[in-house]
């Protein structure tokens, strides 16, 4: 009798400290989540630890691979871990439509006209803007592509080439390869007959193609010699260039840009934190000092305007790099996305 | 019963209680929910009541009715809760593609006082595609998951139909799935069984330091293995840079980015779950054995393949199904080192899991995968059981 005795308190002290750990320990810090490697290393430097100080408290930062399914899933399970989080132009979209995300204090941040009218949204605030587009390695190929038929031009340039594994891109600069205009391209996208043309483009050099998943990859295959050229986002071009000496070139004609913004989950437990701390990334004095460590576009013009010629050469945003490049559909891919993933992975498959 | 064994029973269900609650809380109930995404289909249903019943009759090849379409509008004005909205959108936008910038530029135009018809909104609201996809997600369970997780469908007059080869290849990716973990097996088996015959036959610092040999890779981190593999396998890798230099080829062997390096990196990693379950068994049977078979006459293989390898099956079914259904799962290994052909299932449902958020096509990619599994492991029970009658 004894024993059953002590053998139950024991599952009643086991089925407390279960239902013990299901409940928080004290309030979390400000959770900042952004997009990992060297650019959330200048990050960290520039806005994460000058804020810590700022507000006294400790700032955790986490870094993540985008997938809006991620965040539905951490705000439908309630009392979301993450408060503040860097999403793509797809995210903010449809997270804003979902319900997902806390509405922006615009007045907090000085008003919508002091940035770039992509980067203002009733749920975000721009927080970069980035490209994508072809790399390659000027050591080796001295005369390298100029363009997207370039790419696709195995004879005139032989060996493997890398793209990003996924329809988003990819068929738009399959089209542009060809011969479709910047200014046509997403209307001849949203036709069945130009999904159709993207894919019998993409066909041609199937065989030739490396898919990277992860930005680093693309830069690796560079430097390994595994391709000749990639597809690449320009920040860690530039990035590649001043850290390991490399003579990787952009080529900015027939890039796509893109702005990435910072959202708060909805009911995040620190969201009014947050929301100082999108203010105060978004500040010119701040912000001015994020393309000395990587190549991406400001939105904040103010702070803009107060990068040196050296950095701004390489940014997205100048306007010599504007030229001949391409803004990112985002309600396209929002309304076709799945179809055309499905698509793209059956194309893969076959 | 008598009252002790009664107790003795309910002393044995109170000490398994903590592990059969967890199973049901962590293994049960999440397994339980997944499948019932996979089926539900109550998103649109729950917000368009007024439709509903407005568009029941309605000939699925002609345009909306007026009815309808006022339905719809007052359908829509009369939901608050955002989310929800975003489950139906998304549910219809996977049906159709453009209810995404459809439906929030209807739910903005209905928020002003005068209420347009919707077909001035949108042309869209016009075209019966859209209006088929509501009608069709309309009744609160379905199969379109389940059937599009095998490359069916349903068409407008709801026979089930196979999808078009290029919208979807679920059931290629399914095959390859299991082909590559077959061969992964093989493999496996090929080079652990010798392994372990080896280990088995050593006693002492050898057998610690064999061991540890097949150990120390099961504690490093899967993705640092397979990041040493891509180092190793590509053009100019370890591999490469020999066989060049010994003029064994004229140049690289193509070793990574195709299924030759999905099944060298997927071996290495699994082969320890082949070899301790074939060890265990091995050094459990007594050396004397094959003695006695060598007194008797044997020749060494007939010994062999009369003796130790019967006696040793049960380590080689275990190793091979753990390897088998791991294999199965495989995400990072074919992501890094395969090609563009080696993808295998997981990474597409992990695509719509976090990618898309689509949980039904999700669960219903699970569902067929537990399924098969199930039917694998039941037949491994029976040739297990027939085994052990037999012995």
């Amino acid at each position: 009798m004894r024993l059953k005795t002590k053998t139950w308190l024991c599952i009643g002290a086991l089925a407390a400290a279960t239902g013990l750990a299901g409940v928080p320990a004290g309030a979390r810090d400000l959770t900042v989540v952004s997009w990992g490697g060297t650019y959330q290393d200048a990050q960290r430097d520039i806005y994460f630890k000058p804020f810590s100080e700022k507000l006294g408290k400790p700032v955790l930062d986490e870094a993540w691979n985008g997938g809006y399914g991620v965040l539905q899933a951490k705000v439908k399970a309630g009392a979301p871990n993450w408060d503040v989080v860097q999403v793509e132009a797809e995210e903010l979209e449809l997270g804003c439509g979902d319900g997902l995300f806390e509405p922006i204090d615009w007045d907090k941040l000085g008003g919508e006209d002091k940035f770039l009218d992509s980067a203002v949204n009733e749920c975000g605030v721009g927080a970069i803007v980035w490209s994508t587009a072809i790399a390659y390695d000027a050591d080796k190929l001295a005369d390298g592509p100029q363009s997207w038929a370039d790419f696709w031009d195995t004879a005139k340039f032989p060996g493997k080439r890398s793209l990003r594994k996924g329809p988003k891109y990819t068929l738009e600069f399959a089209l542009l390869a060809d011969g479709v205009s910047a200014e046509e391209l997403y209307d001849v996208l949203s036709t069945p007959e130009g999904v159709d043309r993207a894919f019998a483009k993409l066909e041609e050099i199937r065989d030739d193609i490396v898919w990277w998943e992860a930005g680093a990859q693309p830069l690796q295959f560079l430097a390994s010699g595994e391709v000749v050229m990639a597809s690449a986002y320009n920040g860690r071009i530039t990035g590649i260039n001043r850290s390991e000496g490399r003579n990787f070139k952009v080529v900015w004609p027939g890039s796509i840009y893109a702005v990435d913004s910072w959202v708060i989950l909805k009911d995040a437990e620190n969201k009014d934190a947050g929301m100082d701390f999108i203010a105060f990334a978004s500040e010119p004095e701040n912000q001015k000092k994020l393309p000395e460590f990587v190549a991406y576009g400001l939105p904040n013009k103010e702070a803009a305007g107060m990068v040196s010629e050296e950095y701004e050469a390489d940014l997205p945003t100048t306007e010599k790099n504007l030229e001949g490049a391409i803004s990112l559909d985002v309600d396209f891919w929002i309304d076709n996305s799945e179809a055309l993933t499905e698509r793209f992975n059956a194309w893969l498959a076959q | 019963m008598s009252g002790t064994d009664r107790k003795k029973h309910l002393g044995s269900l109170a000490l398994i209680a903590p592990l059969l609650v967890f199973i049901a809380v962590f293994f049960l109930w999440p397994l339980a929910t997944m499948m019932s995404q996979a089926v539900s289909d109550t998103a649109v249903l729950k917000l368009l009541p007024q439709t509903a019943a407005a568009s029941r009759g309605w000939d699925p090849e002609t345009p909306p009715t007026a009815e309808m379409k006022a339905a719809l509008a007052a359908d829509l004005q009369a939901v608050d809760d955002r989310q929800a909205l975003g489950d139906m959108t998304r549910r219809l936008n996977s049906a159709q593609a453009g209810f995404r910038t459809l439906m929030s530029r209807t739910t903005r135009a209905l928020r002003s006082e005068q209420v347009p018809d919707l077909g001035e909104i949108d042309e869209r609201w016009d075209d019966p595609r859209y209006w088929q996809a509501i009608v069709g997600a309309l009744s609160p369970t379905t199969d379109r998951y389940l059937l599009a997780a095998v490359d069916l469908e349903r068409d407008v007059s709801g026979e089930i139909v196979a999808m078009p080869e290029t919208a979807s290849a679920n059931r290629a990716i399914m095959l390859r799935t299991f082909w590559v973990a077959a061969l992964v097996t093989v493999a496996c088996l090929a080079i652990g069984f010798p392994y372990a015959m080896l280990i088995a036959s050593t006693d002492g610092w050898k057998r610690q330091v064999l061991l540890a040999a097949v150990l120390l890779p099961l504690w490093t981190s899967l993705l640092v293995r397979t990041a040493a593999w891509f180092i190793i396998l590509q053009d100019n890798g370890l591999i490469n840079t020999i066989l060049v230099g010994l003029g064994l080829t004229g140049g690289p062997v193509p070793l990574i980015f195709n299924r030759t390096g999905v099944v060298i990196a997927m071996t290495h990693v699994l082969l320890p779950f082949m070899v301790l379950p074939i060890y265990s068994v091995l050094v459990s049977i007594p050396d004397n054995l094959m003695r006695a078979a060598a007194s008797l006459g044997a020749h060494p293989m007939r010994a062999f393949l009369r003796v130790l390898l019967p006696l040793s099956l049960r380590g080689i079914a275990s190793g091979s199904l753990l390897v088998f259904m791991t294999a199965i799962g495989y995400y990072i290994t074919p992501a890094l080192i395969g090609g563009a052909g080696d993808q295998m299932i997981s990474s597409v449902i992990a695509f719509y899991a976090t990618g898309s958020a689509n949980w039904g096509m999700a669960g219903a990619l699970g569902i067929v995968l537990l399924i098969v599994t199930i039917l694998l492991y039941a037949i491994y029970g029976r040739l297990s059981s027939a085994e052990e009658r037999r012995g």
